[in-house]
């Protein structure tokens, strides 16, 4: 395997990382205005994020440093090719986060309720447009002879994409399902079973829907499932899917919550799959943005390479202790917000 | 306007606004870590009680600093995407390593910081506060190795990637991150970020004495600003004279239009106050105080010595816009010489037991608030603006970095969109501020203050002023 290929596999664990940590958050953000009905409530919700959002929403940034970092190409086009898409994208995390900071700083009803949109709304669009730009990527973009790729907004809204947006938002709901279920107690957790339960359908819709459209409209996605290898991915994916279903009934909150993160990895690592060799595919294939022609040097991705092995391992060391720190049920009588 | 001009406004208008944030939190992480030191050392209470109330300032600031910051870390590949391929190689090392190293430290720390105070013990919550600290100091470093890279690249090679673009690629690591102007640039920006923050906290307290409300927190943590302030503001002529004569030494132009000087001469004076010189230097600066000889014996260390001018690159499209980094060079180096001033006296008077005595000292003290952030600003500006018209010094101008695939029109909807969201969050950050200056410290129990702190209604979750409890 080459460094580039290293670095493939390392962003992509990065940007699952991702997927994983924020999903929850990203989810718990989108179920808030459901599952929370009253101000004590939604502070419970809010509080049983508060001390980790932030770091988790860090794993994207260094994903996108990683990304720049490793394939300066890959970065550059798909960054300025969905200009509109990302502005949207940086908007709605700058709302949703700055409503998490300052919604308990005021009691009066209008500002809550004003501050509680913006965490919901703000949690969806963000999730939505992750899933709608993995989807156009996955599909394959047209990209002009400079690299540029001027689609614009109305050209990401394609089914195929919007079905993986839909996926993405499935996802990110049972992982917030999940991690509620596991930090709150009362009507909380129990509206957040039956969401987890319509995410687990929602996933099923939007799966089928994808691998339907997938077949008749981006059907670069199924170029490497000619191997039988690839399949394992989808597989082992689905056989998760099952598990998180029976954990989910038998209301095993940890494992619920461990199973829908490995779904979370396996819909990562089949996408992943489907892109390989590819980091932007064009409809002209020969334009296309591979990890062959947009790696960095090798002194750079040997001199990243380091700084992750020895950094990464570290960093999930201490987040790992700071999610054990805060472990247990979210109690409102302490530091919160 | 053309999408050159539209992406260099929006750049400068969203780095602009963003670094004010990790000034100010990168400052208040240093008073942080030395009272957090002194808590858990000495066991005091005033100490825990300081370190509470910073740390709520430190959080209205930290959080906008991140939210502007993922704009920051995204904005090179959506408007300047034939930079970011250009530069790849060398400048995604630094800010992968920023993530990784840095941020991943701050955030996750900062948790502790800021929700731990009843979940963990005295000692985590001492090394929680160092290592945000350290990791707000360590993302200045990489940050800086980055843009510093753009001002005096070194240890690369340029070469030619299979679609014909050109790119330069890392030779040599040391060389690339400690290029000639990574160590003199990152001293004097991360001493003014603590001369921010000392700043920010001397004025805080003295309007608490202004107003009636001081305390024995508000007492100690007057001096403790006081001294960090004298020390930093002294600290920012040391590291500026340092950056001036690397600045000088690589990037002559650059000098040249700080300093206003057209013509390469002997003997050049030093402009205090002036007006600064035509773009073509037709005239030159009039009109001011200057002090003969001024420059040569401050840059050469010999009154009669050289200095070359704008003149030395007749090509004046290579020139810097001149009047902008003189003037901006100038009100730098004008508001760090007020601050040093105000410092001064304020020693002075804490010397003779009288600083909390002379109200239009700490009123002053007060207004001076921005003054740091601002002069911040300014040197920023010297040092961005007086690279022009190049991205990366020397190797490639700015209007050959943008994306070609991002028109005039999406960069107009996207600066109006950030416009308005930026002013939301300054709004929210200056309230935010005001609230939690407003409730102020915790007292010792059993002490009154003489204005009784603004209750924002305990609610449900909500925050309670008495055991100060509040998040984020």
């Amino acid at each position: 395997m080459s460094l580039a290929t290293v670095w493939f596999v390392f962003i992509g664990l990065m940007l699952t990382g991702y997927a994983i940590l924020d999903g929850f958050d990203l989810g718990v953000g989108a179920l808030h205005l459901f599952v929370a009905r009253n101000d004590r409530e939604r502070t419970q919700v809010l509080n049983s994020i508060g001390p980790v959002w932030d770091g988790n929403e860090v794993w994207l940034i260094a994903s996108g440093g990683a990304l720049f970092a490793a394939f300066p190409h890959a970065y550059a086009t798909v960054f300025s090719g969905f200009y509109l898409a990302m502005v949207m994208l940086l908007g709605a995390l700058i709302v949703r986060a700055t409503s998490i900071e300052f919604r308990g700083k005021e009691t009066a009803r209008i500002w809550r309720a004003g501050w509680d949109l913006g965490f919901a709304l703000g949690s969806i669009a963000a999730v939505l447009l992750f899933g709608i730009a993995l989807g156009n990527v996955l599909r394959g973009i047209p990209i002009d002879p400079d690299g540029g790729y001027r689609g614009g907004l109305v050209g990401l809204l394609n089914p195929f994409a919007i079905s993986i947006g839909v996926l993405a938002l499935g996802l990110a709901l049972l992982q917030g399902s999940a991690w509620l279920v596991l930090k709150t107690e009362g009507p909380v957790q129990d509206r957040a079973r039956w969401t987890g339960g319509f995410a687990l359908f929602l996933i099923l819709a939007a799966w089928i829907a994808a691998s339907g459209l997938g077949w008749s409209d981006a059907r670069r996605v199924f170029d490497n499932f000619g191997s039988l290898l690839a399949w394992a991915a989808p597989v082992l994916t689905a056989a998760v899917m099952v598990l998180m279903v029976m954990a989910w009934r038998a209301r095993q909150d940890g494992r619920s919550f461990l199973f829908s993160s490995l779904a979370v990895l396996g819909m990562a690592a089949t996408a992943g799959l489907a892109l390989y060799p590819n980091l932007v595919p064009a409809v002209d294939v020969s334009r296309s943005v591979t990890i062959d022609n947009a790696h960095s040097s090798d002194t750079a991705l040997t001199l990243l390479l380091m700084v992750g092995l020895i950094g990464m391992p570290i960093v999930i060391g201490y987040t790992a202790f700071i999610y054990w720190k805060f472990k247990g049920k979210v109690r409102l009588d302490e530091a919160g917000y | 306007m053309d999408v050159v001009q539209l992406d260099r406004l929006q750049f400068a208008l969203t780095i602009s606004f963003h670094f004010v944030f990790p000034a100010v939190t990168i400052g208040l992480a240093m008073l942080i870590a030395i009272v957090e030191t002194l808590r858990w050392w000495t066991k005091r209470d005033i100490y825990d009680r300081l370190s509470v109330f910073i740390t709520k300032l430190f959080a209205v600031t930290f959080v906008i600093g991140v939210v502007s910051g993922i704009v920051m870390e995204f904005q090179f590949g959506t408007n300047w995407s034939r930079f970011s391929g250009f530069v790849g190689d060398i400048f995604g090392v630094p800010l992968a390593a920023e993530g990784i190293s840095a941020f991943f430290l701050e955030s996750a720390f900062v948790g502790i910081v800021l929700f731990g105070r009843n979940r963990v013990g005295s000692t985590l919550r001492w090394i929680a506060g160092l290592l945000v600290f350290g990791g707000t100091t360590l993302s200045a470093f990489w940050i800086l190795v980055a843009n510093s890279w753009m001002q005096t690249p070194a240890g690369f090679k340029i070469v030619t990637d299979s679609s014909g673009a050109q790119k330069a690629q890392m030779t040599d690591f040391f060389q690339a991150m400690f290029n000639p102007s990574t160590l003199p640039r990152f001293f004097h920006t991360v001493t003014a970020c603590y001369v921010v923050g000392a700043f920010f906290l001397m004025g805080v307290c003295a309007w608490y004495v202004l107003r009636g409300r001081g305390s024995d927190v508000t007492s100690f943590a007057l001096r403790l600003s006081v001294a960090i302030a004298f020390l930093g503001a002294g600290g920012m002529f040391a590291t500026g004279d340092l950056q001036t004569r690397e600045v000088q030494a690589n990037q002559p132009l650059k000098f040249a239009a700080m300093e206003g000087v057209c013509q390469t001469a002997n003997g050049v004076p030093l402009d205090l106050i002036a007006i600064p010189p035509s773009q073509n230097c037709s005239t030159g600066t009039g009109l001011g105080i200057s002090i003969p000889y001024g420059l040569s014996a401050m840059s050469d260390l010999n009154p009669n010595g050289q200095i070359k001018g704008l003149d030395q690159q007749p090509d004046q499209s290579l020139w810097p816009p001149v009047a902008e980094t003189f003037m901006s060079f100038h009100l730098m180096v004008g508001l760090g010489a007020m601050m040093m001033l105000l410092m001064l006296v304020g020693v002075f008077f804490w010397w003779r037991h009288a600083l909390e005595k002379h109200r239009w000292w700490l009123w002053l003290a007060v207004i001076a608030i921005p003054a740091p952030i601002i002069a911040t600003e300014f040197g920023w500006m010297t040092a961005e603006v007086g690279r022009q018209p190049w991205i990366v010094q020397g190797l490639m101008m700015v209007s050959a970095g943008t994306s070609p695939s991002v028109s005039a029109t999406d960069v107009t909807i996207s600066l109006i969109g950030i416009v308005l969201l930026y002013a939301l969050l300054f709004f929210l950050w200056i309230y935010g501020l005001t609230r939690e200056i407003r409730r102020g410290p915790e007292l010792a129990p059993g002490e009154h203050a003489l204005a009784p702190p603004v209750a924002v209604g305990p609610h449900e979750g909500g925050v309670t002023p008495a055991t100060g409890k509040a998040g984020r």
